[in-house]
């Protein structure tokens, strides 16, 4: 059984609708009723903020101090982590635009937001993640690349650097006559950062396929088939520095071509992630509404198994909304699987019946206009 | 309008000091305190050694190195090993690696590194003079000491490029564990550079 992370306190200051929230936890998990508005899912995006990133909402952060506050935000917990008791507190002190998210541990300022990856990792489900298999593959990228950072933190830092030699790229190649040895110096960069991504990706499809599978004859929820597809899909059996070798001719060749065309065609920013039922043995795009939710559930808990796995340490799930479309059996049935990874999962509803299975494995908590009622 | 505490004089010298690099605007204005205030120990001649500093100062025609000489000191000292050059991003660069005192060799300053994303390409570097230099004749070895980010290596991979076909050895910095460090606080991506480059004991 992984070590449970689980947070005992939490404080909010001028965070969304709360001007001033201390919250005592107990370790199991937390139901958060309440009407629409309450800052059910505020209190969500609050914890989502102990992982790298803009949280759940990918909010600007100039959006989230409280309307009529005058700085920033905060978010203070006390957690016992993966690497024991810590004191977190992380927020904004408003200022300027655009400025980075500031992080303290145990009292004392850390300079990356990265380091909360030594503590706690995060994953989370909401009703905004409802289109992933309908919507743009750019969305399927990020959720992946989300998937990949929470078990290899150079992911980011990689893909950022891909990105910016791409970048580099296009702008040279809308020049009138660019130099040939710095178009080759830069796709050197690609391939080498590219490859590296791709391969992060695909161990991460082949790890989570493998926890789907084994899942599979475990309740009712149906099980997907991960495939990545649209870069060099059929050369990863290939030693990387062979793949690194091909992707590299695919770029130079392809000069002409993308200049025209005003940006890469070929690359890992255009890879996909295709997602189908199992069962069905249909894409999952064309599953019914409720179909795609419950897929979609199954591959966050595999997902947060996997983290689990990997690190020893069940990692924190944020499950917005998550009764709304299931039945009573099936209710139950995800509440014996969140259990059973053995982290603390916050859930929100708007009706306390919906979570009448999980009885004492969980702290109700009424939330009301931005504060708890006892 | 905040009313005015000093004329026109000193107040231009805060707004220049405050675009020195580590100093904004308020430790601009002690600093300027500091100097009014010792007029004749201080200010006279750090005016009269920044004017000279002016007059004199060049960049250096052999390796870009700054300096009030031309060919720089580093250039003409003969105790050097000019067989071996050391290509850096700045001049900063030159000065942090001599601080650390470690090689006795040329160098050579680019002047920063290719950016197509701010305009930056290679005939804004000098990394034309770079080549002649070697193809010159007599360096033997080449240490591309460039920072290890996007452009730094691209930069890296575009001289290693020019260079092809002359005879001179390239070689650049290792990445890897840091001095004092411990294995269990290094990123994965450190350690494999780390592996990769690992040396014979």
């Amino acid at each position: 059984m992984p070590h449970k992370v689980s947070l005992s306190r939490l404080k909010l200051t001028d965070f969304r609708n709360y001007a001033g929230l201390s919250l005592s936890l107990d370790g199991r998990h937390v139901v958060l009723t309440g009407q629409n508005g309450a800052g059910k899912t505020n209190l969500m995006e609050a914890v989502s903020f102990l992982s790298p990133g803009r949280g759940l909402r990918r909010a600007a952060y100039a959006d989230v101090p409280r309307a009529g506050s005058d700085g920033g935000f905060s978010v203070f917990v006390t957690l016992d982590g993966m690497m024991g008791e810590v004191d977190i507190g992380t927020g904004t002190d408003g200022g300027d635009e655009g400025t980075a998210r500031k992080l303290r541990l145990n009292g004392t300022a850390v300079k990356t937001v990265d380091e909360l990856l030594d503590h706690l990792r995060v994953v989370w489900l909401t009703p905004s993640m409802d289109g992933l298999f309908t919507g743009p593959s750019a969305d399927r990228r990020r959720f992946l690349d989300r998937l990949v950072l929470s078990l290899d933190p150079e992911h980011g830092r990689r893909a950022a650097d891909f990105e910016k030699a791409m970048r580099g790229r296009n702008r040279l190649l809308s020049d009138h006559r660019p130099d040939p040895a710095w178009l080759t110096a830069l796709e050197k960069q690609m391939a080498e950062l590219g490859i590296a991504m791709a391969h992060a990706r695909h161990e991460l499809v082949s790890l989570l396929s493998g926890l789907v599978e084994a899942a599979r004859d475990d309740g009712p929820f149906p099980s997907a088939t991960l495939r990545l597809s649209g870069f060099l899909d059929d050369e990863w059996q290939r030693p990387a520095y062979e793949i690194e070798e091909i992707y590299l001719d695919m770029l130079q060749s392809g000069r002409y071509r993308d200049a025209a065309a005003g940006r890469t065609l070929d690359g890992p920013h255009r890879a996909d992630l295709l997602i189908r039922h199992r069962e069905k043995d249909m894409e999952a795009e064309r599953c019914s509404t409720g179909e795609q939710k419950a897929l979609l559930i199954g591959l966050i808990l595999a997902h947060a198994g996997l983290v689990a796995g990997m690190t020893g340490h069940a990692p924190v799930l944020l499950l917005d909304e998550i009764a709304a479309h299931l039945d009573e059996g099936r209710r139950a049935a995800l509440f014996d699987r969140v259990d059973a990874l053995g982290g603390q999962s916050f859930m929100t509803g708007t009706d306390r019946s919906m979570f009448d299975a999980l009885g004492d494995r969980a702290q109700f908590l009424t939330v009301s206009n931005g504060g708890i009622l006892a | 309008m905040a009313k005015r505490v000093t004329g026109p004089e000193i107040e231009k010298l805060i707004q220049l000091l405050a675009k020195v690099p580590g100093l904004g605007p308020r430790s601009a204005r002690r600093a300027a305190l500091h100097l009014v205030k010792k007029k004749d120990q201080l200010l006279g001649p750090l005016a009269d050694a920044m004017g000279e500093a002016h007059r004199k100062v060049r960049i250096c025609s052999c390796c870009g190195n700054v300096d009030t000489s031309d060919p720089c000191t580093v250039c003409t000292d003969v105790r050097r090993d000019h067989a071996m050059i050391i290509v850096v991003e700045d001049v900063s660069d030159l000065w942090a690696l001599e601080r650390a005192g470690a090689m006795n060799a040329a160098y050579h300053v680019l002047g920063g590194t290719l950016s197509p994303l701010d305009g930056v390409g290679p005939d804004d570097l000098n990394i034309r003079g770079l080549v002649d230099r070697v193809a010159k004749g007599g360096v033997r070895e080449l240490i591309i000491a460039v920072n290890a980010t996007v452009e730094g290596q691209t930069t890296a991979h575009y001289i290693t490029d020019q260079l092809s076909g002359l005879d001179v050895k390239i070689t650049r910095l290792a990445h890897g564990v840091p001095v004092g460090g411990e294995l269990d606080y290094l990123d994965e991506g450190t350690l494999t550079a780390a592996l990769r480059a690992r040396t014979a004991i």
